[in-house]
């Protein structure tokens, strides 16, 4: 790789090892993807420190011989260092990802001693090295909403083909490792969605359904993922401007099927004015038909679920908009759940506050719901005791909940959801 | 004993390693599709579903899923459940990632595909450095 002489300055230690460690994971990456320069980013959102289930299991094995502080385990689980550094504070504006509790909610979200000590810990350091724990898988949401052309360095798949699509960002899907690295240095490979070729059309999806519901617009996210993988799909014939909520699940389960980080809606996204803008001169593919029949064969990938009787609806993955909220609360209103279900919504904190002020948060929980921050139900692994079969307006969710949580989920829209919470029974399904 | 097969690529990872192939034609994902303790496909739906790469030479498409890949594969080698070796199609950033924190010789760019080439119980030895990777036939 080619270094600026700045760059080359900070691998050869003249800002201290933690951040010539970080230039050099940054340079190893970035030669294994074939990248050949690295670009300036001041915009990095990742997930920091093992706080996480899987992670967490990681920590007592952390040995240095003289400390097992954080900056151990950020050496190691972050920055992937055998040897201890000492963190200095970002260079880069940076934000946090998801948590692994609501700190309001232990309680009810059944998180052990063990973990909140984590946790407490783990926003201490972030603070103390200048990370804003906005602990929300959907940092556009509360505020930071890259401009277009913004290079960034942002993991959480369904948030990076969202600013990537929806506002013409330039991010790949980091992991915790290069994120935290480019944290510390304020650089990233150039390479992927950051170079104006790779962001062109691939593949041409027509649109024949007329895809309405956020449920329709998860089900179609979730079949391009699977046909187009891991490249750009152009979608053509959507007469309707959806809406965030809509585009953010369709990203979402795009990204969770397959690998999709950019998508056009011919007409609707940035950069595809028209189909020739969005193709960029790119060979179009075969066209892909997207039909009911296609909605169809996607909603039947989620039928891991056959029990009817429904113990836990979980709502807001990728978290919750202020919209879903009200949506909820209105559905809910003077109502009572079922006695034997649990409904969870899950929202960034800033808009849990807005939800709390408005009053949303007080008729969702008089109903016996709860809404919930900072967490979400696959990723952080809370639930109420003793699931058995959950339901979810969210086609990410279900895709990943069976397998982290091992619950036959039922997959409806957002009034089935609510639905089966009030009567403990699933009754949804496609329309 | 059929003669090794050699193809030769790029180097992603650089080291040695051998062992016995696993090979898939669909992506794989990290959270949510292994249990990095026990090194076991967890995807419901996916054709490797129960089959553990543990000390494996992983063939396969490349990665998918969460961004929590490379976390996830890192924590496979705290674990010890890594495959020995990564040989795959395409790259992206999961995947070179993943790569470097798993710490084992990985290779792509191969001069013909390694899914079509390689078959599960192979025997495969993989050259990080140099990109090259020779392939002894499962005796039938």
């Amino acid at each position: 790789m080619k270094l600026t002489d700045e760059e080359q300055q900070v691998l050869d230690g003249a800002e201290g090892k933690a951040r010539a460690h970080a230039m050099d994971l940054l340079v190893r990456y970035g030669k294994a993807l074939g990248a050949e320069t690295l670009v300036n980013t001041n915009n990095v959102c990742g997930g920091f420190v093992g706080a996480l289930p899987g992670r967490r299991d990681l920590l007592p094995q952390i040995s240095d011989g003289e400390k097992r502080d954080m900056d151990a385990v950020y050496s190691l689980l972050n920055l992937d260092s055998d040897v201890r550094l000492e963190i200095p504070k970002t260079k880069a504006m940076t934000y946090r990802l998801i948590d692994a509790m609501d700190p309001d909610k232990a309680e009810v979200q059944g998180v052990s001693a063990q973990t909140r000590q984590i946790v407490k810990d783990v926003n201490r350091f972030c603070q103390k090295i200048g990370v804003n724990t906005c602990n929300t898988c959907t940092p556009y949401q509360i505020g930071n909403v890259p401009v277009f052309g913004e290079h960034c360095a942002w993991m959480e798949s369904s948030a990076v083909v969202y600013i990537n699509s929806v506002l013409g960002a330039r991010s790949n899907v980091e992991g915790a490792h290069s994120a935290s690295a480019a944290a510390l240095v304020g650089k990233i490979p150039y390479w992927g969605y950051h170079t104006p070729e790779k962001r062109r059309g691939t593949h041409r999806v027509v649109v024949e359904y007329e895809v309405d519901s956020m449920l329709d617009w998860g089900l179609m996210g979730y079949w391009v993922g699977e046909r187009i993988k891991t490249e750009v799909p152009v979608l053509t014939g959507i007469s309707t401007t959806p809406t965030p909520e809509k585009l953010k699940h369709f990203g979402a389960a795009a990204a969770s099927s397959g690998g999709i980080e950019m998508y056009h809606i011919v007409g609707v996204t940035p950069e595809a004015r028209d189909t020739a803008d969005a193709f960029g001169g790119n060979p179009q593919q075969d066209a892909l038909v997207f039909g009911r029949r296609e909605l169809e064969e996607a909603y039947g990938y989620f039928s891991t679920a056959s029990d009817p009787n429904v113990d836990f609806v979980v709502i807001g993955c990728p978290h919750a908009s202020l919209v879903q909220v009200k949506q909820v609360a209105e559905l809910l209103d003077g109502k009572r759940l079922s006695p034997g279900t649990d409904l969870w919504v899950f929202t960034p904190k800033a808009l849990k506050s807005m939800a709390d002020r408005i009053g949303y948060t007080e008729k969702i929980e008089k109903a016996g719901g709860h809404v919930m921050s900072d967490s979400c139900a696959a990723l952080s692994k809370v639930s109420p005791d003793n699931v058995r079969v959950a339901a979810t307006d969210s086609a990410k969710q279900a895709h990943y909940l069976p397998a982290t949580m091992k619950f036959p989920t039922w997959l409806g829209s957002t009034g089935q959801c609510v639905e089966a919470a009030l009567t403990g029974r699933w009754s949804g399904g496609l329309s | 004993m059929s003669r090794p097969t050699i193809l030769t690529g790029r180097s992603v990872v650089d080291g040695f390693a051998e062992g016995e192939a696993l090979v898939t034609s669909q992506e794989i994902s990290g959270f949510g599709g292994t249990d990095a303790a026990t090194g076991q496909i967890i995807e419901v739906h996916h054709e490797l579903y129960g089959r553990s790469f543990k000390d494996k030479v992983l063939v396969f498409p490349g990665a998918k899923g969460s961004s929590g890949w490379a976390s996830h594969f890192q924590s496979a080698r705290v674990h010890g459940t890594a495959p020995a070796a990564m040989i795959f199609n395409i790259m992206t950033t999961k995947m070179a990632l993943g790569a470097i924190v798993t710490r084992v010789p990985a290779v792509t760019d191969l001069d013909q595909d390694p899914i079509r080439i390689i078959r599960t119980g192979d025997w495969v030895k993989v050259d990080g450095t140099r990109g090259v990777v020779e392939i002894t036939p499962k005796p039938v």
